[in-house]
């Protein structure tokens, strides 16, 4: 995607993967390098610290608003990114912004799309989110509703993988042996259920949307191409954005990129895009990594790695998962393996 | 707080979430740090490498150039023939393979030369005057420094033409002389005075004269040599003498078989060089074993490609004609050749001994306060001073490594020495930053990169003629080759720090300016530290 640079040197140093730098085409640079970006979510919002739906949120946001030319609206369910951002009467949305209920982001978006045109204002973008809640489990029923009618907008889930904003409650996005307040590390089998859960990504491929693409924080060009990607096409899109919650998980606040680089690297959270229900792009692992590498810096998957009584069964059952979504996407190159 | 006039369960006044100094929740601070990278730490002539590199990533040649000039006045010389052990330090060599650090510079070097770049003199005129003794590297590099610093100075050289060991020790197809001329004149073209075939024998005179300070830097010519019974031996010759005379077009007929007694750099030289002159068969006689010789692998492994045969572990017992007779030895585990009463016998018509130099200190046993050290090399104190106030010295005559660049990080460093000592001071160097260790890289954002390679001569030609064996790279690979400098420990303008903060709290301030973070909203999470690629930023614990 981001691979051929116009550069007579290719930009070597670094290559495309860090956020800008002087020898870059400016072009080639992403919006979050440019001072001049919308900054969705200003400064003093509540979120943790190193909180990775503030960062993706913003990635995202500030994407589409270049894309749209300032010319969006965007709907928000309630969790974390509506509570952080919007302590009443205080707001960090510096774009157009508009809070649902829990449950009913996609149905509001599909109005707000309705109402645009309704009015002549065909130039204007809708973009709705929600929190992995909020979309794979209450907000189902109407984002499914929003697929099968085509409306034209474009639904985010920050896939933090539990009800953060309620005190980490399982949800159907919640991984295998992770530990949640309701799916405590105890018993034979401590932390959530293998075998159950939704891929919310292969769901929205399966209504043959336009559009369905899956980003992480960790890769910003990327992710920032998919926005754009999907800001230029009509009808229902669906990006589906992995963003670590420090608080949630049990991590430190400063790993919270690393940790989602080493979800794609260890092949636990592919990077694809796909039209109308087929995969049309992949992005390659870059660095293979075992998935312990990515479960051991996190205090939910702690449990696995107790000194002296190392889970292996299950770590290896983990790295199935990986190795399935490697084989299913064809993740690694094929002169690497 | 206005609670009072705010309406139920609202604590802030109505507006944006920026009234919310959320930096106070902080516990540590991210810190911008300068950190030395590795390769300028390494280096012995102290030069900025990463500095000098970051304007040649861009295409800036020239001020490629001005910057590395800033510490050393030969960098196509030293792009030839420096041992670059900054290229060991290099931090990219734990991530792929080190950065060619010498090929760029030897590239910036070529580049001025041909586009006639000259250094500026940046000092007015002191009024002092300094005399240089030897013209080689250390010397030149002196006098270099000490113009740059408004110093008048005028070298006085032995020989009949510049350059030292550079000359007449290093052969003309690692370094050619059109390079090293150019690089000599753009020097004395500054207005330094060059005094040939003048031989300094009495220090003090020269300070009677009326020079107010002196460097010597007079190298290490004299050949050592070693007790070998011979019963009408054929030639035997000493390596600096002969490389001197093949310079100067006097070189003896040397038949068709030559040994070469000895394990450096010199051994390597000679019998590369007498190759070229037609020897068939060069051999090189060495007591220890390939790991333990004092040449670089590099050099052992061109002048096997050129068909020198190396005799390792093996001393030279007994000549007879053009029979040497040399004992097996075997290395024990200090590293030392013991005797294994094991002989066999060689046959060649020439013995070229290369069992290194001493330093002729005839002229300064005189001087009172110069103390000679074990060695017979002379001692200085950290400001590169002997024990005569005002009298200087640096290169092969002191205690310290024997290379090129050593000797020209010895005149830098006499010569600002120099020059705080005529102005009454010490020279005070800046601190020394903490080191930029791999360990504070994030090197995932680094593209895989190889390592550009320097073509070769054929081998034909390398046996055959005196023509450079390695070959430069073009404007194109060498740009390639800078950017895989990881700017170690010093922001390169990456913008991540930018991009990661979930809280919009790194300010950027525009090109060159580099970034500032916003402490009224820093809360301190730490993601600009871990994922800055070249560890330029610090978390500091906050004190309140
Ligand atoms: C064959 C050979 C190959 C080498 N290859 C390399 C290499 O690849 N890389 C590397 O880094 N190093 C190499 N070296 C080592 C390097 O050349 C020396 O370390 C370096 O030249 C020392 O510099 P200098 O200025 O101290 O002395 P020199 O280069 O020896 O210069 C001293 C000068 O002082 C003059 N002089 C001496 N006495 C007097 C006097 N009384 N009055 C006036 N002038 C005087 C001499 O004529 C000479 O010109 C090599 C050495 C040899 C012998
Ligand atoms: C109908 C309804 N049920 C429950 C809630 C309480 N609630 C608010 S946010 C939230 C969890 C949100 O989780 P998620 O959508 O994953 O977003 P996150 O906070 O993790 O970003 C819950 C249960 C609610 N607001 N409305
Ligand atoms: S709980 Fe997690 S998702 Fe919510 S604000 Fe904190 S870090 Fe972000
Ligand atoms: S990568 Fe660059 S800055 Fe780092 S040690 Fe190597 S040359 Fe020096
Ligand atoms: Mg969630």
């Amino acid at each position: 995607m981001t691979d051929d640079t116009p550069q007579k040197v290719r930009f070597y140093q670094t290559g495309t993967h860090t956020v800008g730098n002087r020898l870059m085409d400016e072009a080639a640079r992403t919006v979050q390098a440019s001072p001049d970006r919308s900054n969705a979510i200003t400064s003093g919002h509540r979120a943790c610290q190193g909180c990775g739906e503030a960062l993706g949120a913003r990635y995202a946001l500030d994407a589409a608003m270049r894309a749209s030319g300032g010319r969006m609206v965007a709907v928000n369910a309630t969790g974390c990114l509506e509570v952080f951002t919007t302590p009443s009467p205080e707001s960090s949305w510096q774009i157009a912004w508009l809070h649902s209920v829990f449950g009913n982001a996609p149905a509001v978006a599909t109005g707000v799309a309705a109402a645009m045109r309704m009015r002549g204002k065909t130039d204007v973008r809708v973009v709705a989110q929600g929190g992995d809640g909020g979309t794979t489990d209450i907000g189902f029923g109407c984002l499914s509703g929003m697929f099968e009618r085509n409306d034209d907008v474009l639904y985010i889930c920050y896939d933090n993988e539990a009800y953060m904003n309620t005190g980490v409650q399982r949800s159907s996005a919640t991984p295998p042996a992770a530990r949640t307040a309701t799916t405590q590390a105890i018993g034979p089998h401590p932390g959530n259920i293998f075998g159950t859960g939704k891929n919310m990504p292969r769901i929205a491929m399966a209504h043959n949307i336009p559009y369905v693409a899956t980003a992480s924080v960790a890769d910003l060009h990327d992710l920032e191409a998919k926005v754009t990607r999907a800001m230029s096409i009509g009808g229902a899109r669906y990006i589906h954005i992995f963003v670590p919650c420090p608080l949630g998980w049990g991590s430190a606040s400063h790993d919270t990129v690393k940790l989602a680089r080493l979800a794609v690297e260890s092949g636990l959270f592919p990077l694809f895009e796909a039209e109308h229900g087929e995969v049309t792009a992949v992005k390659k692992i870059r660095h293979q990594v075992p998935v312990e590498d990515y479960l051991r810096p996190q205090g939910r998957f702690r449990h696995l790695f107790r000194e002296g009584h190392e889970d292996r069964p299950t770590i290896e059952a983990i790295q199935r998962m990986a190795d399935a979504n490697i084989r299913r996407y064809g993740l690694v190159e094929e002169d690497a393996a | 707080m206005n609670d009072h006039t705010l309406p139920f369960a609202i604590t802030l006044d109505p507006g944006s979430s920026k009234q919310n100094h959320t930096g106070s929740w902080r516990s540590e601070r991210p810190v911008y740090v300068d950190r030395l990278p590795p390769c300028n730490h390494q280096c012995p002539a102290g030069e900025n490498i990463q500095g000098w590199l970051y304007h040649a990533e861009s295409g800036d040649y020239a001020e490629a150039w001005r910057a590395l000039m800033r510490d050393n006045p030969m960098p196509a010389v030293m792009g030839r023939v420096c041992y670059h052990t900054c290229e060991t330090a290099c931090n990219r060599g734990k991530l792929d393979e080190a950065v060619s650090i010498h090929s760029v510079e030897r590239f910036l070097g070529d580049y001025a030369v041909e586009h006639g770049l000259t250094p500026p003199v940046d000092a007015p005129p002191s009024g002092k005057r300094v005399l240089v003794i030897g013209a080689g590297p250390s010397g030149l590099s002196a006098a270099y420094h000490l113009t740059r610093l408004g110093h008048a100075v005028t070298i006085r050289e032995a020989g009949p033409m510049a350059g030292g060991m550079m000359r007449f020790g290093i052969p003309k197809y690692r370094l050619p002389r059109e390079v090293l001329d150019a690089e000599i004149a753009r020097i004395l073209a500054m207005g330094v005075t060059l005094e040939l075939n003048t031989k300094v024998e009495d220090i003090e005179a020269a300070f009677a004269e009326g020079f107010d300070a002196v460097f010597t830097a007079v190298g290490a010519h004299l050949a050592k040599r070693t007790e070998i019974p011979a019963h009408a031996a054929g030639r035997i010759l000493d390596a600096v003498t002969l490389l001197q005379q093949v310079e100067m077009g006097e070189a003896p007929q040397l038949g068709r078989r030559v040994i070469v007694y000895g394990g450096g750099n010199t051994a390597m030289d000679v019998a590369r060089t007498v190759r070229r002159m037609g020897a068939d068969e060069a051999m090189i006689v060495y007591r220890r074993s390939r790991k333990e010789m004092p040449a670089h692998e590099f050099e052992a492994a061109e002048a096997e490609e050129e068909g020198v045969l190396i005799h390792w572990l093996r001393t030279i017992k007994g000549i007879e004609g053009a029979d040497f007779t040399v004992e097996k030895m075997v290395v024990d585990a200090d590293g030392r050749p013991q005797p294994t009463g094991e002989t066999e016998v060689l046959e060649a018509d020439t013995l070229v001994l290369a069992l290194g130099q001493d330093v002729d200190t005839t002229f300064l046993t005189r001087v009172e306060g110069v103390q000679i050290a074990k060695d017979g090399v002379v001692s200085v104190d950290a400001h590169m001073m002997t024990g005569r106030p005002g009298l200087f010295a640096g290169g092969d005559m002191v205690p310290a490594e024997r290379t090129v660049t050593v000797a020209i990080g010895h005149g830098k460093k006499a010569a600002r020495n120099i020059d705080a000592w005529l102005r009454g001071g010490v020279a005070d160097p800046a601190p020394k930053q903490e080191l930029a260790a791999f360990e504070n890289l994030n090197t995932w954002y680094y593209d895989d990169a190889p390592r550009s390679v320097q073509a070769q001569l054929s081998l034909i030609r390398r046996q055959s003629s005196f023509d450079e064996v390695v070959e430069g790279l073009t404007e194109e690979t060498a740009q390639y080759e800078a950017r895989r400098c990881m700017s170690c420990g010093n922001c390169f303008e990456c913008d991540n720090c930018f991009g990661v903060c979930p809280d919009n709290a790194v300010i950027k301030l525009g090109p060159g300016n580099r970034f500032k973070i916003d402490y009224d909203y820093c809360k301190g999470c730490g993601i600009c530290v871990a994922e800055c690629p070249c560890g330029a930023i610090r978390m500091e614990p906050e004190v309140d």
